[in-house]
């Protein structure tokens, strides 16, 4: 006997319990730690607070490990968690260029101040699978004797200073585009718009273009930076400068008139050098792509870059024809969030369009076997009284 | 069914007053300009985009302690999502919830319009996935709310004209376009084209969020809704052969139910609540196929299958 589904509330409960097993896994093993996950899986985590907007790599380890490692799943846990939090201040422009850098290299110069310097990376390692890391021993544990200073240009670590930045050399001579007025102004900051705040509106400014590319899904951004590179939009991108390593975070309280340091955090930034064939109001230039993430996320700030670039194509004077290049395609579609949520709610019910859609083919189907009953609407409740 | 049980450290119905203020800020000016797609801040819900965050935030800002709430998705009030929302409100904002359409104060509902009248004292709070009725003709929010702007609507005549042309009927089942108070064309959320007439000129006033899209529209009450169409071809609703079997009623809304290895169909009442008052009042219909039918009339209906 059919009877209405009841009961849905003791199914969910149950399903969040088995969910919860599943979770944990085999109890013989011990539970994962966060501080683990933080300082191991450290990559994930860096990529949960980026799309995640929410600088906190314990949140976002406890976020991984709640989401099994899924981490679009942990990026909408970091979210939601946000969309709680008070905003209490904007900090000033964080100034990359006082960067303590850990890694830092440049693709468009063979030399310049401040050397290369590889860092932690996996660019040059031959990509085996370490069976040593299978065992889990202190004797995998590294030596710790590395001197970071290695790791890269030995001439590097004598500037105790500051790393110039790469584009502000060429900046010097002229030859790339200077900031727009105002962005980076030590003096004046300039208001930020926030699209968690204000929906986004068309055509967006950079700085809402920024924050919508900085919190967009790294596997869309990659394809999509990738398809400027196959001709899809005509870039020619070189990796100018992209620096890992720690900044300041400062705001100025309004009852005080001086920056008070937060504390520091990770960043990577990357900017790419475009060039520009010039256009009647401007000279051929290089033009700049800007792409920034919380803690190293290399793969996200290049391919941020190479967006942002692809999207100043009408600003530029250019013509847009790729999808890269089309702002409102990217921008509505970058967001994983939205993006997973919107299929998958595909998964909750739609018995009533289905019946809809069933009883509408239905009827067209007869119609179509039997060409005479055309444009007679049988089922229709307009006719049924005639 | 407040059980006393509110989660700690999150505001009255989980939004905080700020946004919560915001949002009705917003729902007013939907108010005044009936059916225009109204931009607003839409937060991260701890649920997903989607699954009914555009709802959830209108319930939230208009929610009060003495509120009653009615969430249904399908009609039904037992659909794992319904379950889900009505859960998240009687959790965050320990209000008293209901089946009963009669007895909510806020109905939240995703597809479907309840078969029972609302009244004056109601509001319907729709969840919306697209709100933009011309999405799937120009994909471009910069293009549509020009079109909006300049009432240029054509594009949408154009489409149930060939669809006409086509198959000699508007083949179009749910999110059937309407025209609310002579201005704005809207995105029934979408609810099958048999619940438009019930969302014209009706005392309840009705909210539509849409929390991805981040807009939000209204339908004040007794405001006129034309589901659009064309004199010589005028808007019609599909019916069924059978009535629902277990109530018997030849009305509603009917979800069709398979019940064997075979595909042998049955049809019953989308709305969970009108079926249910329907057989407390001693309606029935004739039950299983197969079975003894204690219904009152159609009996062996539930084989055939609409025409």
């Amino acid at each position: 006997m059919y009877v209405a589904v009841k009961g849905g509330e003791k199914a969910i409960d149950n399903a969040h319990e088995i969910l919860e097993e599943d979770r944990r896994g085999d109890l013989e093993l011990p539970e994962i730690g966060v501080g683990q996950i933080s300082e191991q899986l450290g990559r994930a985590v860096d990529r949960v607070m980026t799309e995640g907007s929410v600088y906190d790599p314990e949140l976002a380890a406890l976020a991984v490990k709640q989401a099994q490692g899924d981490l679009v799943e942990a990026i909408f846990l970091l979210r939601a968690f946000r969309a709680t939090l008070p905003r209490l201040a904007v900090s000033r422009t964080l100034n990359t260029g006082e960067m303590r850098i850990r890694r830092r290299i440049s693709a468009t110069f063979k030399d310049l101040p401040g050397g290369q310097i590889l860092g932690p990376t996996y660019d040059y390692t031959h990509r085996l699978l370490d069976f040593g890391l299978m065992a889990e021993k202190a004797a995998n544990e590294p030596s710790g004797e590395t001197d970071p200073s290695d790791a890269g240009d030995q001439k590097s670590r004598d500037a105790e200073g500051p790393i110039p930045k790469v584009l502000d050399l060429l900046d010097r001579d002229g030859l790339i585009e200077t900031f727009e007025a105002g962005a980076g102004d030590e003096a004046g900051e300039e208001e930020v718009g926030d699209l968690t705040r204000e929906p986004l509106t068309f055509p967006a400014g950079r700085d809402l273009r920024l924050q919508n590319l900085a919190r967009g899904d790294e596997g869309f951004l990659l394809a999509l930076g990738y398809s400027t590179q196959r001709g899809f939009g005509n870039n020619h991108p070189f990796a100018g400068e992209i620096r890992l390593g720690e900044v300041d975070v400062e705001i100025v309280p309004e009852e005080l008139d001086f920056p008070v340091p937060l504390g520091e955090i990770t960043v990577t930034e990357c900017e790419m050098i475009t060039q520009f064939k010039g256009s009647k109001e401007q000279p051929p230039k290089f033009t700049r792509g800007y792409g920034l993430a919380f803690g190293h996320c290399e793969r996200k700030a290049m391919a941020m870059a190479l967006v942002d670039r692809a999207l100043r194509t009408k600003e530029l004077g250019e013509e847009p024809k790729a999808p890269a290049q089309d702002e409102e395609f990217v921008l509505y579609h970058s967001d994983n969030v939205e993006s997973s949520g919107f299929v998958e709610h595909l998964k909750l019910p739609h018995y009533v369009d289905f019946q809809a859609e069933l009883t509408l083919i239905r009827k067209l189907r007869q119609e179509h076997d039997d060409p005479g009953s055309g444009s007679e609407p049988a089922a229709e409740r307009a006719e049924a009284g005639e | 069914m407040g059980d006393g049980t509110q989660v700690r450290g999150y505001n009255f119905a989980y939004l905080d007053e700020g946004t919560k203020r915001s949002i009705r800020r917003i729902i007013l000016k939907a108010i005044a300009i009936p059916g225009y797609q109204v931009p607003f801040g839409s937060r991260e819900m701890p649920l997903p985009y989607g699954w009914g965050t555009g709802g959830i935030q209108v319930t939230a800002s208009i929610l009060g302690p003495d509120d009653v709430l009615k969430v249904i998705d399908q009609g039904a009030d037992d659909t794992t999502n319904a379950v889900s929302i009505r859960r998240f409100f009687s959790r965050t904002a320990n209000i008293s919830t209901t089946e009963r359409t009669t007895e909510a104060t806020i109905i939240q509902t995703r597809h479907r319009v309840p078969e029972t009248p609302l009244h004056e004292d109601q509001i319907l709070v729709y969840q919306v996935p697209i709100p933009e009725p011309l999405r799937w003709l120009e994909p471009r929010e910069t293009e549509t709310r020009k079109m909006h702007a300049l009432e240029e609507y054509g594009v949408m005549h154009v489409k149930l004209y060939e669809d006409i042309a086509h198959y000699g009927h508007i083949a179009t089942a749910y999110n059937y376009p309407a025209l609310v108070n002579r201005r704005h064309v809207m995105a029934t959320s979408p609810i099958p084209k048999f619940d438009n007439p019930k969302i014209d000129r009706i005392p309840a006033l009705q909210i539509f969020g849409a929390g991805r899209e981040k807009r939000i529209y209204a339908i004040p009450p007794y405001t006129e809704v034309k589901s659009l169409d064309f004199e010589d071809h005028p808007f019609s609703i599909e019916t069924w052969d059978q009535c629902c079997a277990m109530c018997g009623d030849t009305e509603s809304y009917l979800d069709e139910v398979i019940t064997d290895d075979e595909g042998t169909r049955m049809f019953v009442c989308s709305d969970t609540d009108h079926c249910r008052r329907r057989r407390d009042d001693g309606h029935a219909g004739p039950g299983e196929p197969g079975e003894d039918a204690p219904g009152d009339d159609n009996g062996g209906a539930g084989k055939g299958l609409p025409g």
